[in-house]
């Protein structure tokens, strides 16, 4: 028994030499064409972007579409940035108040039917942004659901206008709400998840220790999600700064946001050196995010 | 839990604070979701109606006009850039996820630290260069122009999720497969694969939902072959309201399908690639 035991592990450890020798090269031969394929989609465009934005045709070095952007009655760039901001201002931090509220509930609870309400929460993390501003335009509309029930339950005898230029604040308005309706699912499920990984044990060992609800919240459990809510908090902010379809949708230009406007230079004006400008000024607040995110939590990815 | 039998009361309270909650969150995601398909096939005469908050009579007129309008072949180069899409980052980014779950070699820590990173990068950024370029080679207005560019925004999450998949499947089997003499490949195939199919399948339907509700860069590569958000954003926009209101149930139907077949994955496919 103990003779064959030992021919098997010698057959093992021979074949594992011999992988050994050829396999040092394996993983990076199994990583290259994702590498490969990364450096040709997003190297390459991110080098042709800066062409672009920065040089003519005859290859000089040019600002004639920084000029534009910056300083062009057509142009609508500070108010894309003032609105892109203000958006993502308000949509972010209100999201993830809700989404931290629905975790510790669905955490805290245990009830029937917990399973399907969870389902449902995270239900919108599939519908795109484009299907989110059609949806919240038909609760919205002058005819649309909201403003028939108020008006059957006698709150309003007019319709609440929603949309149209002269209604841009409220147009944020659907927009935040269809945001928040959309995305929010997403913090959710990064929390929820977050929350989960805090051991039980930690809890009952401070509820021994004859820490109130409060002082396990703020001492054990919140210490122990941060890494979570940061993540969720970052990946949340890098979209935003990218929100476009429910805009389009919702607002078209009333609302300029800058991936609205990236669009709307390349698609309608044809200015591809202003639309690359956008697009790398969209990139460049995205890298110094990400950049401070990971000087910061770098270790924590790393143990998963 | 000695609480919830002790103190009648304080458990009533409690039921309804819970009850009253879940219901909140249920009908804040639902309602807009069922209004929306109520309302993409409801009577003309009943949506103008002020008192008919849910209409009664039903036509398949706006959904159909819509198809006719162009949406069904949009819908149908939505589906192929999907699946493109997914062979594509698929048979790329299979053998990265495997060298990460399986393999430890110098610089892993660094490589899945920009595998991280480029998860977050924002991909709008390369469609106007890819515009120009495009022209050039022929791919723009084509879908595989478009997969090729959904690829790149896909590749990062299929190669997280793949990995954590892979390294789900114990390394023993895969030891024992080869001690019984497969190769490497082989065990890979015979033992691994099969092992790692359902989760695969999960990752495959999260590219697709991603290709799917891909709106910019589909919107600046294609100008006749539209993906269907695409031809809705450029559409609907002028359209009159039943027009939007079938555009957001051709938008939805697709997706709800695939999180209810993927239901039981979604919320750990979720947590994997967004933590």
């Amino acid at each position: 028994m103990g003779s064959q035991k030992g021919f098997l592990s010698a057959i093992h450890s021979s074949y594992y030499n011999f992988i050994d020798k050829l396999g040092k090269y394996v993983p990076y031969i199994l990583l290259a064409p994702t590498l490969v394929y990364m450096i040709l989609f997003i190297g390459y465009p991110l080098v042709q972007g800066v062409k672009l934005a920065f040089f003519d045709e005859q290859g000089r070095f040019t600002t004639a579409n920084l000029d534009y952007l910056l300083n062009s009655e057509l142009s609508y760039f500070w108010d894309a940035l003032k609105y892109t901001l203000i958006l993502t201002g308000i949509i972010v931090p209100t999201q993830l108040l809700i989404a931290l509220l629905l975790a510790f509930f669905f955490t805290s609870f245990r009830f029937k039917g917990r399973g399907v309400a969870i389902y449902v929460a995270v239900l919108p993390l599939t519908i795109s942004d484009v299907a989110a501003g059609l949806i919240w335009y038909t609760m919205l509309t002058g005819n649309g659901f909201l403003n028939k029930l108020l008006i059957n339950l006698g709150i309003i005898s007019e319709p609440i206008q929603f949309f149209g230029w002269e209604y841009r604040n409220m147009e944020i308005l659907a927009i935040v709400l269809a945001e928040l309706w959309r995305s929010t699912a997403i913090v959710f499920v990064i929390l929820f998840a977050g929350l989960q990984m805090v051991s039980q044990e930690y809890i009952e060992a401070a509820e021994v220790f004859g820490a109130s609800t409060l002082q396990r919240l703020r001492h054990i459990v919140f210490p122990l999600i941060l890494p979570s809510i940061q993540a969720a908090l970052l990946i949340r902010t890098l979209f935003a700064l990218q929100i476009f379809g429910v805009v389009w949708v919702l607002a078209g230009r009333d609302v300029p946001v800058l991936a609205g406007e990236a669009y709307y230079e390349q698609v309608s004006l044809h200015h591809s050196g202003v639309a690359a400008l956008y697009a790398l000024i969209i990139a460049s607040i995205s890298a110094i995010l990400g950049a401070i995110y990971i000087k910061f939590f770098k270790a924590k990815y790393l143990e998963q | 839990m000695a609480g919830v039998m002790g103190n009648p009361l304080k458990y009533s309270f409690r039921g309804i604070f819970i009850a009253a909650i879940a219901s909140l969150v249920m009908a804040w995601i639902l309602v807009p979701i069922i209004v929306s398909i109520l309302y993409a096939f409801a009577a003309p005469s009943d949506y103008y109606d002020v008192k008919k908050i849910i209409p009664l009579k039903y036509t398949l007129e706006h959904v159909n006009d819509l198809l006719v309008l162009g949406a069904r072949d949009a819908m149908l180069n939505s589906v192929i850039v999907a699946l493109l899409t997914i062979a594509i980052s698929f048979a790329i980014g299979l053998p990265a996820g495997y060298a990460f779950a399986k393999y430890v070699f110098p610089g892993k820590d660094s490589l899945k630290l920009l595998m991280i990173g480029l998860r977050m990068f924002p991909i709008i950024v390369i469609a106007v260069p890819l515009v120009t370029l495009y022209i050039r080679m022929g791919l723009y207005d084509t879908p595989l122009g478009v997969a090729l560019a959904h690829t790149a925004m896909a590749l990062p999450f299929v190669v997280i999720i793949t990995s954590s998949i892979f390294a789900g499947v114990p390394d023993e089997l895969e030891e024992a497969a080869m001690i019984f003499g497969l190769s490497r490949m082989g065990a890979f195939l015979r033992v691994t694969l099969p092992l790692a199919l359902p989760g695969l399948a999960a990752a495959a339907i999260f590219t697709f939902i991603m290709s799917w509700n891909d709106v910019f860069i589909a919107s600046l590569l294609t100008t006749l072959n539209r993906t269907l958000p695409a031809f809705i954003l450029v559409s609907a926009m002028a359209a009159p309201d039943f027009i939007k209101f079938a555009a957001a149930f051709l938008m939805v139907i697709p997706a709800m399908i695939f999180v209810f077949v993927a239901r039981r994955y979604l919320i750990a496919m979720w947590g994997i690639t967004l933590r």
